[in-house]
C-alpha cells in the first residue's frame, strides 16, 4: 500500500505559484513552476532561485556532557570528515560510510556552538536517524527536527535579497552559519547550497517558512525554482546526487570525494580512521581505485542519461563504465553527465562511447565542475 | 487536410499516403523546453505504437510513438539545431517525422480534433 504523500509547510505556496507537483522521497514536491526548468535554471545562475528543500532531514545532536567536542568525537565514528576541528558557526560536507567503505548518505554538518546540526537527504532520513541514534545515544541526545523547514536561496542576487531582510547576511562567507531573524522569524542561515552558486540555506520552524519564503520572493530578482532546476544545477556544478552518483556500492575515493576527508582523518593524521570502512578508504587513498567518478561531455546534442553504458571503443566491445547522472545543461548549452569509468579510461580527455537508444555516441572525459562555482570564500 | 490525434498526444497529418507526425501543443507544453529530438533512420519500418522518435527536455527523454504502421521517410532537419521549434510551433513547423501509411484503416482508430480537445480539457 502506498503511503499518502507528505507535504512541506510551503505546499500551499507552491500551489498558489502554479507549481507542477511530483512525488519525491515520499513528499509532494514542486518539480517546476510555470517558467519551466530551463528558465528557472538560468534565472538561478543569472539572478536568484528560491528552492523548497524542507523534505530534507534535520537532526540535532547534543553532547550529554555539555562539551561539544564529545559530540564531535562521537560523530567522527560515523563519518570520515574532521568534525572536531569544525569551528562554531561553520558547516562542512560529510558522508556516512559503511563497513566496506560504501556511502549510506551524504550530509552537511554544522557546529551550532553547543550542538551539532545535521542535514541529510530526504530519502535516507529515517535510516540516518536510526544510524546516528544507535551510535551516539550513549554520549549524546539525538533529536529529529521534524518541525523545521529549509529553503535555499541560490544565485548571484542571493546576497542582496537576503541582506535586504537582514544586513548580517552579507558579511557571511562560504560555509558560515549564523542565527538571525528574517521577516520576524528566527532562522538558522548558512552560506551554502547545492547549485554551485553563491547563496544561502535558511532553516526555520515550519510555522515561519511561508513568511520567510514570501519575503524573499518579494525581493527583486528572486523567483521560485523547482527540483528539476535543482537537479540540472547540481549536475553542472559536478555535485553528487545520493542514490545516483554515490551509494552503498561506491566509496568516497571512487566517488572523487577525497576532499571531504580532511588530513586529520587520513593515515598519519591526528585522528586517522575510526569510521566504518576506514581501512578500505585508507588503502584506496594510497593505491587508487579501479574506477573513478568523472565528468562526461557528449560531442553531439543528444543528452546521455543515467544508466547509459560506456565503452572504450566505437564498436562497443570494451566496457568502460556507466553514466550515473545526465541531462541537458542549460548554462553549458549542451549535454552534461557524470559516471563511473575504469581507472585506465578516466584521464581527462579520454574519448569514450555511450550507448544511447542502441547507438554509440562519442563522449569525452572532462574535469568537474562543468560550470565554475561562484562561492563567496 | 485531415489531422488525427492519439491518446499519447501525437498528431498525424495525412498528405496523400504520407503521414506527417508531431506532438500536440498540450504535450509540448507539458514537456517544457525541448532541447533535442531525433527519429529512427529513414527506411526503418515501425509498427503502430512503436517508438518512432524521441524528444528530450532538460530533465527527461520521451518517446514519440508511431500513430500508424509505416516506413520512416524523413526527420525534420530543422530540429537538429533548434529542437525548441517543437515548443514554438508544435503542430506546424515543429513536425518531427514523415512516414508512409501502410494501412489507412488504422487512421479510423485515431481521434479527431474535437475528441482530442475534449480529452486534454
Amino acid at each position: 500500500m502506498t503511503q499518502p504523500l507528505l507535504r512541506t509547510p510551503l505546499y500551499d505556496l507552491h500551489i498558489k505559484l502554479g507549481a507542477r507537483m511530483v512525488p519525491f522521497a515520499g513528499y509532494d514536491m514542486p518539480v517546476q513552476y510555470p517558467a519551466g526548468v530551463m528558465a528557472e535554471h538560468l534565472h538561478t545562475r543569472g539572478k536568484a532561485g528560491l528552492f523548497d528543500v524542507s523534505h530534507m532531514g534535520q537532526v540535532r545532536i547534543r553532547p550529554r556532557s555539555g562539551n561539544l567536542v564529545d559530540a564531535a568525537h562521537a560523530l567522527e565514528a560515523l563519518v570520515p570528515a574532521d568534525i572536531v576541528a569544525l569551528r562554531p558557526g561553520r558547516q562542512r560536507y560529510a558522508v556516512f560510510t559503511t563497513a566496506d567503505g560504501g556511502i549510506s548518505d551524504d550530509l552537511m554538518v554544522t557546529n551550532m556552538s553547543d550542538w551539532l546540526l545535521l542535514v541529510v537527504n530526504a530519502a535516507c532520513k529515517e535510516a540516518d536517524f536510526a544510524h546516528v541514534h544507535k551510535a551516539l545515544n550513549e554520549t549524546c541526545t539525538v533529536e529529529r527536527l521534524d518541525g523545521r523547514a529549509l529553503i535555499a536561496l541560490q544565485g548571484p542576487a542571493a546576497e542582496a535579497a537576503l541582506a535586504a531582510l537582514n544586513p548580517a547576511a552579507a558579511a557571511m562567507r562560504f560555509m558560515d552559519v549564523a542565527e538571525m531573524d528574517l521577516a520576524g522569524v528566527p532562522c538558522i542561515v548558512s552560506r551554502s547550497g547545492y547549485t554551485g552558486e553563491d547563496g544561502y540555506e535558511i532553516g526555520m520552524a515550519n510555522e515561519g517558512a511561508e513568511t520567510v519564503a514570501r519575503a524573499l520572493l518579494a525581493q527583486p530578482d528572486v523567483a521560485p525554482a523547482g527540483l528539476g532546476a535543482r537537479d540540472s544545477l547540481r549536475l553542472e556544478a559536478g555535485l553528487c546526487l545520493y542514490g545516483a552518483d554515490i551509494d552503498l556500492t561506491t566509496t568516497p575515493v571512487e566517488g572523487a570525494l577525497e576532499w571531504s576527508i580532511q588530513k586529520s582523518r587520513r593515515p598519519g593524521g591526528a585522528r586517522a580512521g575510526g569510521y566504518p570502512g576506514a581501512q578500505v578508504v585508507a588503502d584506496q587513498l594510497a593505491d587508487g581505485t579501479t574506477r573513478r567518478r568523472v565528468g562526461l561531455r557528449a560531442e553531439g546534442r543528444a543528452p546521455v542519461r543515467g544508466g547509459a553504458e560506456l565503452f572504450a571503443d566505437e564498436a562497443g566491445q570494451v566496457p568502460a563504465g556507466h553514466v550515473t547522472s545526465g541531462a541537458f545543461g542549460p548554462s553549458v548549452g549542451g549535454p552534461v553527465a557524470m559516471g563511473y569509468v575504469a581507472a585506465d579510461h578516466a584521464a581527462v580527455g579520454t574519448r569514450l562511447f555511450a550507448s544511447v537508444r542502441g547507438r554509440l555516441l562519442p563522449v569525452a572525459v572532462v574535469g568537474l565542475p562543468f560550470v565554475a562555482a561562484t562561492f563567496r570564500r | 487536410m485531415t489531422v488525427y490525434y492519439t491518446k499519447e498526444h501525437e498528431w498525424l497529418r495525412v498528405e496523400g499516403n504520407v503521414a506527417v507526425v508531431g506532438i500536440t501543443a498540450h504535450a509540448a507544453n507539458e514537456l517544457g523546453e525541448i532541447v533535442f529530438s531525433e527519429a529512427r533512420d529513414p527506411g526503418t519500418t515501425v509498427e503502430q505504437g512503436d517508438s518512432v522518435a524521441v524528444v528530450e527536455s532538460v530533465k527527461a527523454a520521451s518517446d514519440i510513438y508511431a500513430p500508424v504502421t509505416g516506413d520512416v521517410l524523413a526527420f525534420n532537419d530543422a530540429l537538429t539545431d533548434d529542437a525548441a521549434l517543437i515548443n514554438r510551433d508544435p503542430e506546424g513547423e515543429g513536425w518531427i517525422v514523415r512516414m508512409t501509411i501502410a494501412d489507412a484503416s488504422q487512421l479510423e482508430g485515431l481521434m479527431d480534433h474535437a475528441t482530442y480537445t475534449a480529452l486534454v480539457g
